[in-house]
């Protein structure tokens, strides 16, 4: 009896601007572990509080598009190192939420830890790769390079609640996007304690927003949003995907349809940030060195 | 003192720094596109009665040509004869602009040419170089004159221009325009080709304005680099502009180069689509040319005949 | 006084080109007629005489075609690279050999002048198919994986504005990477279309690796809602892109838009004035400004509007408007009869709004469809003029005070395809085209095009680049 001390609950929030707001609709939803025991009472998010975080989004996003790629790349690294200082707290959140072992969930924690410092790494090399110099023909310079097409809504995977979710939202701001994320439906602890970590990374606030709730219910004003630029439908069934990609298409946001992942850990490759990046071609003459044609 | 009428930019010569500063706010100018559509108007195609009326203004704006060491008088008065009738066959074929000889050809070149409007444009101030004393290049200039020379066609100095001694350039363009009096027309030869930039050529196009230029003229014809579509349409542009802001009209003139009729109706059509057709008659529009002449007579003859004509039946001088 | 120099009439001959009086559509090798047996009429939009009657495809036809492409896929893509390059260079080389016959084509069904379809249009259709040639055998090299494979049957659709440049940039790169296609051209231009079935022909391509179906936008429609169509391809009007977006919703086509804009100029005051009013005009003028990525709004430096707009009208003053076929016609005719028509209606709207409406002194031939070059000043972001897309030599002119501003008015429309900067400054330039929320970027130039050079848009100008190696990605597996 003395040992068993009572443990102090977490009042699980969103994380929205680099604030932890309770849901604009004081709603909450329970969550359960795997084996139906009560976690934590989760917010429930509503549209309006779609749309605070939108709003966040898009006004960080001049910033950290802006900010060099460099920057973003200490980041992102910090934030894996915040995440390793919390590494056993995600394990046991993530044992709960997916009612996996102790080792097995470790395993999900390490991958995704890991994870964010491969993106970390991507910052400022994906413009070396996926951009570059054009031989037109012609007395031009021109060159292509990525950007990142803006806001993004994340409909993050619903049965892998951290791994998952950090290897969809990891790639959007690597490149300089914002996000809106909806966490798990059933399991969005992981989500929502991921944003204490972002909170203390030196992420700027409203670089990621994480929403809990019904993902149906936040996705469809998300998808139908005009100030939102793409959409990841990770998270969707398929009468969900294809409904939202209808709404997408009314400010033709760029869609990443959901595909089959058997194994979260494998590597990712760049198709997630290539997915969320704009190319951008500038032109500019070159000509002569001087009017009488420089012949060297 | 400069005998160019006050207008809307005389101040900008008040000093050094004054000019100085008004060249260098002059607009870029981005060479590619400068050359595209020079390029462009290249490609108009001027066919039947445009050509024939374009061959006809062409050879009425040649400045005949001969700059040669081992000039002497026979070629003088030979290129005197032709420059008033330049198709001996045919006497409806228009007298070209001038003859263009050095100074001391330029009595020759009068007689050659009295009683026709054929004018005798003589080169001067130590042409082509111009790196002389400055009262040696006057008086060359007066020398030209004093013989008879309607037109004068210097040189200026472009070392002084390149080290942005503008107005050493300057005081020596009015002073040779002062040399010139009252009835010979001064034409200044920049040397584009060596001036380089075409921002250097729009500055100096100014300059020579400013400074009481009758026409602008790209070179001596004695570079690698003389006369080319892009740097006469920049020239076009500035006498355009010079006379929307001051009302004075100057002529230009490119030379060296241009040797075809192709060739010259294509400067005929920057003329016409830039400066406009005002600038499309020869007391405003030159070509420094001596080759091209002949060339103009087979095409003239061709568009007469219908046949091909070859150059047994031009003349030869 | 001089007389004028009047250019005489220079019309390229005609007779360069052969036009049948009517064409099938072009399924599996052959011409056939359309299954209802139904025809359309194409005109010279500069004069309404009709060229010739075409084929209208309804949506069995489009079905035929599709199969025709689907048994043709096998083969195609199992074909070496090294080989699909070969008739991708044989394509370029009959294109250059047949580029006259081509311009002139082109000029008739579409009314752009010859001097476009010579110097602008074939050129870069021969480059487009000689630049994705090459990478057919060179794929594994293009960044997308070892081993990327084709995605099948591409649909595409294409516009009138450069009907034969548009097919290049759909087709070029859809055989390269080993995919075959089922492709609609516009319903006014089909012509130079059909003339290409007959370069596969020449070339030896094998049959229903090529298929083109002409019609109206129900073949367009049944060509993109076709069950075995793997990708879609799309330019034109932002409207049909997103109808085009919520027809594949939900199935795995993988679909690729290239729509409208509403590109900005912009005009510093350290400009190269010159050339500065040269890429106004080629930027507007160009094809009638029927270009999706047309400079249709000009943001001028408030302090330097009154000169650079009296540039301008002296500029414009001289384009010659006329015979198309004329070697010396700048502006040819619009489109068509409906293009026109939605051109005067929003320029009237410009008016009623308030903005200053000028044009050159022109004449205007009777016959076909016209439409003068046309400025207006004293527009602001709230102008319709300002706002939506007009596809036609409509200029509207803004001011702006500081480059903050200049990026703040180009950016505040919901396309993002093109943007043209001028100034001097070449540190202005980079941060300003850093800014811009838009796929081209045209410093101190405008409306230049190469099969290198990635083009597509932001927002609601679509997405997806054509051209360059990005290009590939949108006919590959990846």
């Amino acid at each position: 009896m003395s040992d068993a001390r009572l443990s102090v609950l977490k009042t699980y929030k969103l994380y929205v601007g680099g604030k932890f707001p309770r849901s604009e609709s004081g709603r909450v939803y329970e969550v359960t572990d795997s084996k139906q025991s009560w976690l934590a009472n989760a917010p429930l998010s509503s549209r309006k509080d779609a749309r605070d975080a939108v709003v966040a989004a898009r006004k960080a996003f001049g910033g950290w598009s802006g900010a060099t790629a460099y920057n973003r790349g200490q980041i992102l690294y910090r934030v894996a190192e915040m995440l390793e200082g919390r590494r056993d707290q995600y394990v046991r959140e993530v044992a709960a939420a997916e009612g996996l072992s102790k080792s097995k969930a470790a395993e999900q924690v390490d991958a995704a830890i890991d994870r964010w410092v491969w993106y970390a790494g991507w910052t400022d090399k994906i413009a070396q790769v996926v951009g570059g110099g054009n031989p037109v023909a012609g007395p031009f310079f021109n060159l292509s390079s990525p950007e990142p097409t803006g806001v993004v809504a994340v409909l993050a995977p619903q049965e892998s609640s951290f791994l998952g979710l950090v290897s969809v939202v990891a790639p959007v701001i690597a490149t300089g996007n914002t996000a809106v994320v909806i966490a798990s439906e059933k399991a969005p602890l992981p989500a929502l304690s991921l944003g204490e970590v972002l909170a203390t990374s030196d992420l700027p606030g409203g670089v990621v927003n994480i929403l809990s709730g019904r993902t149906a219910e936040i996705a469809a004003p998300l998808a139908a949003h005009q100030d939102v630029n793409a959409i990841d439908l990770a998270g969707a069934d398929e009468a969900l995907a294809k409904e939202l990609e209808i709404a997408a298409a009314d400010n033709l946001k760029r869609v990443l349809r959901p595909q089959p992942v058997d194994d979260w850990a494998a590597a990712p490759g760049t198709d997630r940030m290539t997915a969320f990046l704009e190319t951008k071609t500038v032109w500019h003459p070159t000509g002569s060195l001087g009017a009488s044609g420089s012949a060297y | 003192m400069p005998t160019t009428a006050p207008h809307a930019l005389s101040d900008v010569t008040a000093s050094d720094s004054t000019l100085r500063r008004f060249l260098h706010g002059l607009p870029g100018v981005d060479a590619v596109g400068l050359e595209a559509r020079a390029a462009s108007l290249g490609t108009r195609s001027i066919k039947t009665t445009a050509k024939a009326y374009a061959i006809d203004l062409a050879i009425s704006m040649v400045d005949l040509t001969t700059l040669e060491g081992a000039d002497t008088p026979g070629k003088v008065r030979a290129l005197g004869a032709k420059a008033v009738r330049p198709d001996p066959t045919d006497r409806s074929t228009p007298s070209t602009a001038a003859v263009c000889v050095y100074p001391d050809m330029v009595a020759t070149a009068k007689e050659a040419v009295a009683g026709s409007t054929v004018k005798v444009a003589s080169v001067a101030t130590a042409f082509p170089a111009g790196r002389a004393p400055i009262a040696v290049k006057l008086a060359d200039v007066r020398e030209a004159v004093a013989a008879g020379a309607d037109e004068i066609d210097m040189v200026i100095d472009r070392g002084a221009f390149l080290a942005g001694n503008y107005s050493k350039v300057y005081d020596e363009i009015t002073a040779v325009k002062e040399a010139c009096g009252t009835d010979a027309r001064l034409k200044v030869i920049f040397e584009t080709g060596e001036l380089s930039t075409y921002d250097n050529i729009r500055r100096a196009s100014w300059l020579g304005m400013l400074a009481g230029a009758d026409f602008i003229k790209t070179s001596t014809g004695k570079v690698a680099v003389n006369a080319t579509p892009a740097n006469t349409l920049l020239m076009l542009e500035a006498v355009r502009d010079f006379r929307a802001q001051t009302g004075i009209q100057v002529g230009v003139k490119p030379a060296g180069g241009i040797r075809t009729s192709k060739d010259a109706i294509k400067f005929l059509v920057l003329v016409n689509e830039t400066a406009g057709e005002d600038w499309l008659d020869n007391h405003w529009f030159r070509f420094g040319a001596s080759s091209l002449l002949n060339d103009l007579l087979l095409q003239r003859q061709k568009l007469a005949t219908g046949r091909y004509s070859g150059p047994d039946y031009v003349t030869v001088d | 006084m001089a007389p004028v120099f009047d250019y005489a009439p220079a019309p390229e001959s005609r007779s360069v080109v052969d036009i049948a009086p009517s064409y099938g559509l072009f399924i599996d090798g052959e011409f056939t007629e359309a299954a209802g047996g139904k025809v359309f009429k194409t005109v010279s939009p500069s004069t309404e005489e009709v060229l010739s009657e075409v084929a209208e495809a309804s949506e069995e036809d489009v079905d035929r075609a599709v199969r025709a492409a689907r048994k043709a896929f096998e083969k195609w893509s199992a074909l070496p690279g090294s080989e699909r390059a070969k008739y991708l260079f044989r394509i370029a080389r009959i294109i250059q050999e047949r580029s006259r016959e081509l311009a002139v084509l082109e000029t008739l069904d579409n009314g752009k002048p010859i001097r476009e379809t010579r110097d602008a249009d074939l050129p870069l259709v021969a480059a487009h198919f000689f630049y994705y040639a090459g990478w057919a055998d060179k794929l594994e090299h293009a960044g997308y994986g070892a081993n990327p494979r084709p995605l099948g049957v591409a649909g595409q659709v294409i516009p009138w504005n450069f009907p034969l440049l548009m097919l290049a940039w759909k087709i070029a790169p859809a055989l390269a990477t080993g995919n075959t296609v089922v492709l609609k051209p516009a319903e006014t231009t089909p012509l130079s279309a059909l003339f290409f079935a007959d370069i596969c022909r020449q070339a030896g391509l094998p049959k229903g690796v090529v298929n083109i179906v002409t019609g109206d936008g129900r073949a367009g429609a049944a060509l993109v809602a076709h069950p075995d169509v793997n990708k879609v391809a799309f330019t034109g009007s932002t409207a049909v892109g997103k109808e085009i977006a919520r027809t594949v919703a939900g199935t795995r086509k993988k679909l690729t838009l290239e729509l409208g804009g509403k590109g900005a100029n912009i005009v510093f005051d350290d400009a190269p004035i010159d050339q500065a009013v040269e890429g106004i005009v080629n930027g507007i003028f160009f094809n009638q400004g029927q270009v999706c990525c047309a400079g249709s709004r000009l943001l001028v430096q408030e302090s330097i509007h009154d000169e650079l707009l009296d540039s301008l009208k002296r500029r414009l003053s001289t384009l010659r408007l006329g015979d198309p076929l004329d070697k010396n016609t700048d502006i040819g005719a619009i489109n068509s009869a409906e293009q026109l028509a939605r051109i005067t209606s929003l320029a009237e709207q410009g008016e009623a709004e308030g903005a200053e409406r000028w044009s050159p002194a022109c004449e205007l031939p009777e016959n076909g469809f016209w439409f003068a070059p046309t400025l207006f000043t004293n527009v602001t972001q709230a102008h319709t003029i300002a706002r939506d897309e007009i596809f036609g030599p409509v200029l509207s002119v803004l001011t702006f005070r500081t480059p903050d501003e200049a990026v703040a008015k180009a950016n505040n429309t919901p396309y993002g395809l093109s943007a043209g900067i001028w100034t001097e400054k070449g540190s202005r330039i980079l941060a300003v085209a850093n800014k811009l929320r838009a796929g081209v970027i045209w410093s101190n130039t405008f409306n230049k095009f190469d099969p290198t050079s990635p083009f597509g848009g932001y927002k609601e100008s679509g997405f997806g680049r054509e051209g360059g190696r990005h290009g590939l990605e949108a006919y590959l597996d990846v």
